[in-house]
């Protein structure tokens, strides 16, 4: 084994590091020793390990023994960063979290902000339901992500071509709304960015018959898909006992038939006004998940579908709070060039209101005191319980913004659902919890 | 526990503003007292039948905005966090994870770990607070009790310092394994570089004058 393989001594014998070579070789070497014991490195530059994740695999023969996982590459210190910000500020920060649900963890954290504030009930009904409009599309563009990546990790290229397809169409709603596909900052404490542009609830009503249409062509070819089933069912094993003490939420855990979803038990956003079902699976493998998220796609256009009836009838109403202490005062209007600054707005604070240009400085520049207190408020995301625990100190910026991510707790359950498996499955395994890395390391 | 003087983050220089006198005292919440509303009285009540030494082990109850605290000390954390999971009636089958808060100005208890923990059986949240000192950071660990509190408290270990006594690996889990301190403490600096624009230099964010 030395001619390719250096070595070193340690108290466990002797170490070989083999980093490519034939493979056939080092396979009847490694056969022939007499103690075998074979770590692999998969990661953190691994195309199926959804961003940079390390996996560390003891292996006998094509079996897992123990697994770890090595997180930390994307830790960018978001938590941190927003501690130097104002609370406005933040929501520029927390939305690049998780970047396939940017929506979420604006959510989450302005839904903190505001119970800190204690107005919570002043946030205009037509906020809420941009909100939820805006937060069940960022599902939809997640659940696609999450389901074609998935695919394409175990060997299905054409799901991903259709999952891409309709996701482009969910991002041009989110561009044409706050003027950006993704890490938008739209959600803002007290209420969103500016109101819907022109014609957007006929766009959206379009678009949902679109995707109603279209999504059956991804169910078509996967459910049922008798090699899609064999990668996939029973795989990945994990039940409602091992999700509950590991802390697991969101699909993964709605698969071992639990009907836990924050949107039903604990609402938030106005969710008690809507009419959809929480989809579960009772098989706890890679393939109950996979269905929940193909079900789940239906249930969030359900929900757009009366975000759009409720928008008619709210037309004109505000969408942030009246407490201009709090409001964000600048307008933004969409021009020839895309979204800007409102020209009406510009002239008002430079032209004619010098009140206006200094509260505009002031409450950009300085930002508003949040009341001293603590408060942890959760959405569900598509990865299931996003949680914001936010401290402040009674000053214009966050003491403390800790998320509590789905993606880093569900990640912590591959070990309980591998160890055991064949190598493949991790693959498949990993993909059925759909972890962001931006996420786990923040 | 202490005052902050001042608007802006500098102070004894250049303050100009007539702001400089403005003082406001930090952040300790006052012991709640009966009724505490909503479901709280029944958790509180609930805890104190199963778990005889309450009135030792907590040093006290904090509702704010809707949502209950209690404060333990550290030597009882593992058996309240026990009887919590437990008890039928309380069942708080999941926590959330673990999350640190550093506050310099509270002498003695500078580290504080904060457990938010979820009923599903009962549709119930509830919040365990614990306070060490920078000088003495043990808590025990509860991966015991809650298996997915291991990454949590390995996070919090390796942002805060804490360290979690019984942790089956208690290693840094973010930052590189030969990292030195521990980045989420208030005296940690941000770091970052200062921007040059023409005429201009916008210094780094934590050495930036800046509204309090």
């Amino acid at each position: 084994m030395s001619s390719f393989a250096s070595s070193r001594e340690t108290t466990e014998g002797t170490i070989y590091s083999v980093t490519g070579q034939d493979w056939d070789q080092v396979a009847s070497e490694i056969g022939s020793a007499k103690e075998e014991r074979v770590v692999v490195n998969m990661g953190p530059q691994h195309p199926s390990t959804h961003g940079v994740l390390r996996l560390m695999l003891e292996l006998e023969g094509e079996t897992i023994t123990e697994m770890r996982c090595g997180i930390g590459y994307l830790h960018t210190g978001i938590e941190k960063n927003t501690e130097f910000r104002t609370w406005t500020q933040g929501v520029t920060f927390v939305t690049r979290m998780d970047y396939l649900s940017p929506l979420f963890n604006e959510t989450a954290y302005c839904l903190g902000v505001e119970k800190l504030l204690g107005i919570t009930n002043d946030v205009p009904e037509r906020a809420s339901v941009i909100r939820v409009m805006m937060m069940e599309f960022n599902r939809i563009s997640s659940h696609m992500v999450a389901l074609g990546t998935g695919a394409l990790e175990l060997g299905a290229i054409t799901p991903m071509f259709f999952a891409f397809r309709e996701r482009e169409k969910v991002l041009d709603v989110f561009e044409k709304v706050s003027g950006l596909r993704m890490n938008m900052a739209y959600i803002r404490p007290g209420g969103v960015a500016q109101d819907l542009p022109e014609g957007t609830v006929a766009h959206v009503r379009d678009l949902v018959k679109d995707l109603r249409k279209n999504f059956k062509d991804n169910a078509d070819l996967l459910i049922g898909n008798s090699i899609w089933i064999k990668r996939t069912k029973d795989v990945g094993y994990l039940d409602l006992a091992g999700c509950i003490t590991l802390g697991v939420t969101g699909p993964v855990l709605r698969s071992t038939g639990m009907p836990w979803d924050l949107r039903k038990t604990q609402p938030y956003c106005g969710y008690e006004n809507y009419d959809f079902d929480v989809i579960t699976a009772d098989t706890c493998d890679v393939y109950g998940r996979f269905l929940i998220r193909m079900q789940e796609l239906e249930q969030s256009l359900r929900i757009i579908e009366q975000c759009c009836d409720k928008l008619d009838q709210l037309d004109g109403a505000p969408v942030m709070v009246a407490d201009k202490k709090i409001a964000w005062p600048a307008q933004l209007a969409l021009g020839g060039d895309g979204l800007g600054n409102s020209l009406d707005h510009i002239r008002q604070i430079m032209g004619t209101s010098m009140e206006s240009l200094i509260h505009h400085f002031k409450i950009v520049t300085e930002g508003f005191r949040v009341p001293a207190g603590q408060v942890y408020t959760a959405v569900e995301s598509p990865r299931g319980e996003l949680g914001a625990h936010l401290v402040s100190d009674g000053g214009t910026r966050p003491y403390r913004v800790h998320f509590r991510t789905p993606s880093f707790s569900n990640l912590q359950s591959t070990s309980a659902m591998c160890e055991g498996s064949l190598i493949a499955d991790v693959v498949a395994a990993v993909a059925s919890i759909d972890p962001v890395m931006g996420d786990v390391d923040r | 526990m202490s005052e902050q003087k001042g608007m802006f983050g500098a102070s004894g220089t250049g303050d100009t503003s007539g702001y400089g006198g403005l003082e406001r005292s930090t952040y300790s919440p006052n012991s709640a007292s009966r009724p505490y509303g909503s479901y709280f009285d029944d958790v509180a009540d609930e805890l104190e039948k199963a778990f005889p030494e309450f009135s030792d082990a907590i040093e006290k109850v904090v509702v704010d905005r809707g949502e209950l605290t209690l404060h333990i000390k550290r030597d009882r954390l593992f058996d309240v966090a026990k009887t919590l999971r437990d008890t039928e009636t309380l069942r708080f089958e999941v926590c959330l994870g673990v999350s640190g808060v550093h506050y310099p100005a509270d002498k003695e208890r500078e580290l504080h770990a904060v457990y938010e923990l979820l009923s599903m059986t009962h549709n119930r949240r509830l919040r365990l607070e614990v306070s060490v000192s920078e000088s003495d950071p043990h808590l025990p660990s509860l991966v015991e009790v809650w298996a997915g509190t291991n990454w949590h408290e390995r996070e919090a270990y390796d942002m805060f310092g804490i360290v979690f006594d019984g942790h089956p690996a208690l290693t840094r889990i973010l930052m590189p394994d030969d990292w030195q301190g521990h980045p989420q403490r208030k005296d940690y600096p941000l770091g970052g570089v200062p921007v040059e624009y023409i005429g201009a230099t916008v210094p780094a964010p934590d050495n930036r004058r800046s509204y309090r």
